[in-house]
């Protein structure tokens, strides 16, 4: 317990101190790797815990950084950097949920994958987002007096926040309700014959992940602080169920590692040769057919074996 | 003025609803047989086009690419379910689903490193390169054509499951797999053969839609998404529910882009929502357990 805890906060020390080891690409690199493992584990509490496999997590992705961008435009402040973003997706995860739980399976992820395909050709067209382009010139906020448009201000905010992701998320899904949601997933006529509200259980899962995937839409516009109807697209969703399948379904640090073994390996293969999709694509298969459990899984078979 | 242009619009209309629907009946097809979801289905259409063009370019005959494309992409199908889905059939349907994703990726890169990134048109055949007028609206003839083949081809492939043994062993299939299994019915080939054939119109699609789309490593990803609505919006697993939603959305897309050239694109999404909202199963699937 304790070796885990020394582990993990020497983990963190070092996310938090690479800005001062190492250059501007590499610290890119890791930043990125926490935004999309932010976005990854919330995509995993719904397919991971509650077992709803979903095709539309960029929605909320868009969404977050959308409303990020505008808002953070109007005036930087935390308010229009965090909060906003993360009411906003709750609000629509809320709507989207709402319509789409009542299904289950296959049709769960058509109606997700169309929905936001939805947004996107909604912010592909509309003149007021920027239609093709999307949005530019986002200012990154001011916070407590800090401006985050230093890098190394920028880099712990970062890093505090993806730290806070995983927390939070750690509590939920050990929580009771966190169990609940591995039972809905494990048996759901069971869990309702129990007496769980089931349809309730996973509404407020979906919301869950909704909105922290919105935070992590937040906080990649102010990484880049440009934004464009890309983020919407199915793509954006599928790069998110890359990272948890290659990293390990239902498993927190799986998403983390799986999101970094995914940007790693893009810029690693991209700079050796043009067929990163067609790497990604057989990765992809490969692990589906033959590591189901993805790398976690993987590396704790092999643990299971020698002890 | 009006009248012939929304003439016009009708038969565009109609002419795109019918290439949803021979994409589409393929993904429901397969979906009914084997209960998974097949992403890479919008692959298939593309590989469909990419086969033609390459027959043309040997051979230069529209008639023939039409008769290859879909016996090339048949052929990768059976592959693709021979070798990879098949040793997932023990698991959740999910993770079937989960690998036709993964083949978007491979099939786009592929096509992208032998043909290169950018979009080929194909040529209509020479028959059919004209347009004819009537009623005061002029449609390209190429249009009328795929009206008249895709909607013979519904004909055809009705006939073939409602009215052939084979068609009675698939529909066997679609009921009760396990069961056709244990009156003797090789259920294993039928699942190859539907999973090829599913393929083949996919593929077949892709090469009638090259006159009028031309071709390009991501339209198979961009064509998936209306193909799905089809399949919300009509009902998965039901040939009169891939029709009915492939002429549906064929007219709102082509209506969407007249009327509310803004807007377009989120036309189809609205109709998928409000069938969603007031019929969860589309308009003729089966009820949802």
């Amino acid at each position: 317990m304790i070796a885990r805890l020394l582990g993990i906060a020497a983990l963190v020390a070092g996310v938090a101190a690479f800005p001062a080891v190492a250059g501007a690409y590499p610290v890119k690199l890791l930043q990125e790797i926490l935004i999309w493992g932010i976005f990854a584990m919330s995509l995993d509490l719904l397919m991971g815990y509650a077992g709803m496999v979903s095709f539309g997590h960029s929605a909320f992705f868009g969404i977050g950084a959308y409303v990020a961008a505008f808002a953070l435009k109007q005036t930087p402040h935390l308010l229009s950097a965090l909060v906003l973003p993360a009411l906003v997706t709750a609000v629509a995860a809320l709507i989207i949920g709402f319509c789409s739980i009542r299904t289950s399976g296959v049709y769960f992820i058509m109606l997700t994958l169309a929905f936001s395909q939805m947004f996107f050709a909604y912010a592909f067209q509309a003149a007021w987002l920027g239609a093709e382009d999307g949005v530019f010139g986002v200012p990154r906020p001011r916070l407590l007096g800090l401006d985050l448009a230093n890098p190394t201000a920028f880099h712990l905010y970062l890093v505090a926040l993806a730290g806070l992701a995983v927390l939070v998320l750690w509590r939920i899904v050990g929580s009771p309700f966190g169990h609940v949601l591995r039972g809905i997933h494990e048996n759901e006529g069971r869990m309702e014959a129990v007496g769980y509200a089931v349809q309730r259980y996973k509404l407020v899962a979906f919301v869950t992940a909704g909105t922290v995937g919105g935070m992590a839409g937040a906080l990649y516009t102010q990484l880049n602080l440009t934004i464009s109807p890309d983020a919407f697209y199915w793509t954006t969703s599928g790069e998110a169920l890359l990272m948890v399948i290659i990293g390990g379904t239902g498993t927190l640090w799986g998403s983390l590692l799986g999101a970094a073994a995914f940007i790693l390996l893009q810029s690693l293969v991209s700079s050796y040769t043009e067929r990163w999709m067609l790497i990604l694509g057989l990765t992809f298969i490969l692990f589906v057919l033959f590591a189901p459990g993805g790398m976690v899984g993987a590396l704790r078979g092999r643990v299971g074996r020698r002890a | 003025m009006f009248i012939p242009d929304f003439f016009a619009q009708a038969l565009n209309g109609l002419s795109y609803g019918v290439l949803l629907f021979l994409l589409s009946v393929g993904l429901t097809l397969i979906f009914g047989m084997l209960d998974v979801i097949n992403l890479a289905h919008g692959s298939f259409y593309m590989l469909g086009a990419y086969a033609g063009l390459a027959t043309l370019a040997v051979t230069g005959n529209f008639w023939l690419a039409v008769l290859a494309a879909p016996l090339a992409v048949g052929l990768i199908g059976a592959l693709m379910e021979r070798v990879c889905l098949r040793s997932l059939y023990r698991r959740s349907p999910l993770d079937q689903v989960l690998l036709t994703f993964g083949f978007i990726y491979l099939f786009e890169d592929v096509v992208k490193w032998i043909w290169g990134g950018k979009i080929r048109s194909i040529p209509p055949p020479e028959v059919f390169s004209g347009s004819v007028s009537f009623f005061g609206a002029t449609v390209p003839s190429y249009r009328l054509f795929m009206i008249v083949f895709g909607l013979a081809m519904a004909m055809v492939l009705w006939l073939l499951i409602e009215r052939t043994r084979l068609g009675a062993i698939i529909r066997a299939g679609v009921f009760d797999a396990e069961m056709s299994a244990g009156m003797g019915i090789n259920i294993d080939r039928v699942f190859t053969g539907v999973f090829a054939f599913g393929a083949a119109l996919g593929g077949l699609s892709g090469v009638i839609a090259g006159p009028i789309q031309s071709a390009s490593p991501p339209m198979g990803a961009g064509i998936l998404i209306p193909a799905l609505i089809v399949v919300v919006v009509g009902g998965l697993g039901s040939l009169k529910g891939s029709l009915v939603g492939s002429l549906i959305i064929g007219q709102a897309e082509t209506f969407g882009k007249a009327w509310l050239p803004g807007s377009s694109m989120v036309i189809i999404y609205v109709v998928m929502a409000l069938v969603v909202l007031f019929r969860p199963q589309g308009l003729f699937g089966r009820a949802l357990k």
